[in-house]
């Protein structure tokens, strides 16, 4: 700490060349942090303590095929099930089909399994007692800019009502708010509305159910459960597939594209190339200074301590960098998120991608300033003086 | 005040020589490199232009570590964009492909996709009376009702557990007629009645137990595989059966999800859409294949396309500061050489001209290194992705194409103009008597 300014001075001997270094190792970091977010959301989608506890349990064919109703009750019967609630696609669309929306019809209990919503109590009275209510997330309510009490149009890509027409109208009753952001972005953007209402309106299902969540009373027995639950319909028509929520968000996940060698091949590229290009100005500075290193052993200072002081200029400037280009991640996704009104949901840049960050920096800074500094503490001073 | 404006004018210059070349087609772009080529042959300053150029390369051996610098910063942000672009085209090209404009995709009302629409048996049944259908040799017309639902199946190289969604398509006879381009690569067609499938081979490639003579379990009913079909478009993701089967394995009765027709021509499709919505027994939407397949991919291309302008544009940033970098050095390197020729009478502009066209050569063999490492890795690369429309994953392959290689290139020659422009107007400002004594 004793020699910062000195430190501090040499990066900034030549402002020029420091700064253009700079902005190549911030657009760098500025990549990584928006990629290792993704990354991470990815890893993380239903990681939740919660997910953990629930089980999803659709139908063996197929994940559009759906099961009887009488099946809750036999669900409930489980030993280990705390809770059980059932829900269907509903498909819906606002104003043009392409403009989906993730909309489904529950329980009224649903809301119980997943305490990551947050509903005031006031607005879960009135959708419980309203037919037609709808409970909305708060990032799907700003993209449409809904309020509660709208009335709203819907489309069901799916599901026509009594009358064979595909529009349905909506009470707004309630804005549901995801409690941890991070994890459970998904539940802001999703519509929720009665199943009783869409069974009885729709001609087309007739008591079927989409699939069951089950809440286990102990973590630890989810699997038991989860066998004993599928056990129920072995044999019949309508065979079932119990998986943990974590499981079933990670192989969706896994389909949508295999997203770490993606981001780890671009995060290669950019790595290796950002090496090159702090490597190259780090061994320019050095060489630019031969004389002024000489001059510092001359002085007393010791072969380890001038090649300390060159790895700790090297190493800082990575940190500079990365630091500013991180921080510049973190404040443009959210900033991008929220500019977009709810039409984009990007991740945040979390801790562990800080952390990740800031060995990633000290790392590629001592790789950089590795070769210089041995230069460096190798130099002899009568040669280096002398300039040859 | 006068560095300023000059600064400022650059960037202005800058800014629209870019937007000028991004939007400049390859022919003009040769044009302009022809021309540039006669100037430097017949006119005075480009002759001497020339000649510092020519002195510049010819001593970049000397500089090879920072010169490899700007090569390879330039290639990986080539090489990163091209792939991210191929990985797009290879998407939206296999959807393309799927569709024509003389067959028509007809499905219930207002359903975004296939797996949304159910048609009752009586639509199903009208729909081929329509006029504009082509006839086959035996007079029927050429309409195959067909039923799409998603089966769970294993994941190749995965635990008994890990299961993927395939899309499952129970087709009539009249699908062979409907797409003339699928073909029978390995085994036989499925027997109609029976419980036999025929798999696409990019599903065949993606789950685990997808080979003639094998058997799979879809629900509960055990399914014998007995042909690999291949077509080169989305149907080689999925997996065929014979529809009544699949609709009585998935309790689908008798109706299905979408009639897809053959029309007489591309110019009979006016007449044949306007006479089936304006049937007041049917409820539908009909659209030419090709104009489904097309929606059908736009969100998922304009996504992929954003991402890899987005990362590909931070990463041009960053190499184009490497570049501004390594030129300075360069140029400081040699200013005193510079200053040598302006003192003994040449003009800047020469000058600017060779510094310009050393940094542009540099870009240009890094862009072409960049674009060749995308090509040769990623060009045919099977990727997948869980489509949106379908139930199942849909395997592509990426296409890195002659327009994208050229999309890398000026992305290359971009960077290299920017990263030359400011040290070479730098070297040809700087006063003679400072750059004489400089280092």
């Amino acid at each position: 700490m004793k020699y910062l300014h000195l430190i501090w001075a040499a990066l900034f001997r030549r402002k020029t060349r420091t700064i253009l270094t700079l902005v190549s190792i911030i657009a760098a970091f500025l990549l990584f942090g928006m990629l290792d977010a993704v990354r991470t959301s990815f890893n993380q989608a239903g990681q939740s303590a919660n997910g953990a506890e629930r089980l999803q349990t659709g139908s063996k064919l197929s994940f559009i095929q759906t099961l009887p109703q009488s099946l809750e009750a036999q669900i409930a019967q489980v030993p280990g099930v705390k809770m059980v609630t059932y829900a269907n696609w509903f498909g819906g669309a606002y104003q043009d089909p392409h403009n989906q929306v993730f909309s489904f019809a529950v329980e009224p209990n649903y809301i119980d399994l997943y305490p990551e919503i947050d509903v005031s109590p006031a607005e879960r009275k009135t959708f419980d007692d309203t037919r037609t209510g709808v409970l909305v997330g708060e990032t799907l309510a700003k993209r449409f800019n809904w309020k509660v009490g709208d009335k709203i149009p819907m489309q069901s890509t799916i599901f026509p009502n009594r009358q064979g027409s595909k529009n349905w109208t909506f009470d707004i009753v309630g804005i549901m708010h995801a409690k941890d952001k991070k994890t459970g972005g998904f539940f802001d953007q999703m519509l929720l509305l009665h199943w009783k209402y869409f069974d009885e309106t729709t001609p087309f299902n007739r008591g079927q159910v989409g699939w069951y969540v089950t809440r286990v009373t102990d973590v630890n027995q989810a699997d038991r459960v989860a066998k004993a639950i599928d056990a129920l319909s072995a044999n019949s028509d309508h065979e079932t597939r119990t998986q943990t929520e974590q499981a079933a968000t990670a192989n969706w996940m896994k389909q949508l594209a295999d997203i770490g060698l993606i981001v780890g091949s671009i995060m290669g590229a950019v790595f290796f190339t950002l090496l090159l290009l702090s490597g190259n100005t780090m061994m320019q500075a050095v060489r630019e200074r031969t004389s002024e290193l000489a001059v510092l052993k001359t002085l007393g200072f010791s072969n380890h301590a001038v090649l300390a002081i060159v790895l700790a200029e090297s190493v800082l400037l990575l940190l500079l960098g990365g630091v500013i280009g991180l921080g510049i991640a973190s404040l443009i996704i959210p900033a991008v998120s929220a500019g977009s009104g709810g039409m984009l949901n990007l991740p945040i840049v979390g801790a562990s991608s800080w952390i990740l960050g800031v060995v990633l920096m000290i790392a590629i800074g001592l790789l950089v300033g590795a070769l210089p500094a041995i230069r460096a503490m190798r130099l002899n001073i009568v040669d280096a003086l002398a300039g040859r | 005040m006068n560095n300023f404006l000059i600064n400022l004018g650059l960037l202005v210059l800058v800014a629209i020589a870019i937007a000028f070349w991004v939007l400049l087609p390859w022919q003009a772009a040769i044009v302009l490199v022809v021309l540039f080529a006669l100037w430097m042959g017949l006119t005075r300053a480009g002759r001497r232009a020339a000649s510092v150029a020519s002195v510049g390369i010819s001593t970049l051996g000397q500089r090879i570590g920072s010169s490899a610098v700007i090569v390879i910063g330039i290639a990986g942000v080539v090489g990163v964009l091209v792939a991210l672009l191929a990985m797009g085209e290879g998407y939206s090209e296999t959807l393309r492909n799927t569709g024509s404009p003389d067959t028509a995709i007809v499905m219930r009302g207002s359903s975004a996709s296939e797996v949304m629409s159910v048609l009752d048996h009586d639509s199903v049944t009208l729909i081929p009376q329509a006029v504009g259908i082509a006839k086959d040799a035996k007079g029927q017309p050429i309409a195959s009702p067909e039923l799409v639902v998603a089966a769970n199946l294993p994941l190749k190289g995965s635990t008994a557990d890990d299961e993927g969604s395939v899309q499952l398509r129970g087709v009539s006879e009249q699908a062979w007629a409907v797409r003339p381009n699928v073909k029978i690569i390995e085994g036989r067609n499925f027997q109609p009645g029976m419980r036999e499938l025929i798999v696409g081979k990019g599903a065949a490639k993606q789950f685990a137990g997808l080979e003639p003579g094998h058997t799979v379990k879809l629900g509960n009913q055990q399914w014998t595989v007995v042909g690999v079909f291949a077509s080169g478009d989305a149907m080689d993701s999925e997996v065929w059966g014979d529809a009544s089967v699949v609709a009585d394995t998935y309790r689908r009765g008798s109706s299905r999800a979408s009639v897809m027709v053959r029309l007489t021509d591309p110019k009979a499709y006016d007449a044949f859409k306007k006479e089936l919505e304006n049937n007041p027994q049917l409820k539908v939407d009909v659209s030419t294949t090709l104009d489904y397949f097309s929606k059908q991919s736009e969100g998922m291309t304009k996504v992929i396309k954003a991402i890899g302008i987005t990362v590909g544009l931070i990463m041009a940033i960053g190499a184009m500061f490497g570049a501004l970098n390594t030129m300075f050095a360069a140029v400081a390197s040699r200013a005193r050489e510079i200053a040598t020729l302006r003192a003994i009478g040449f003009r800047g502009f020469p000058v600017v001209v060779a510094v310009m066209l050393e940094t542009m050569l540099l870009a240009a063999i890094g862009g072409v290194l960049g674009g060749l490492l995308a090509w040769l890795i990623f060009n045919g690369y099977s990727a997948s992705t869980l489509a949106a429309g379908t139930v199942g994953k849909l395997s592509f392959e990426l296409h890195v194409s002659p327009e994208l290689l050229w999309t890398g290139l000026k992305w290359a020659l971009a960077i290299g103009f920017i990263g030359g422009l400011y040290p070479a107007v730098r070297a040809a400002r700087l006063p003679v008597t400072t750059a004489l004594r400089e280092l």
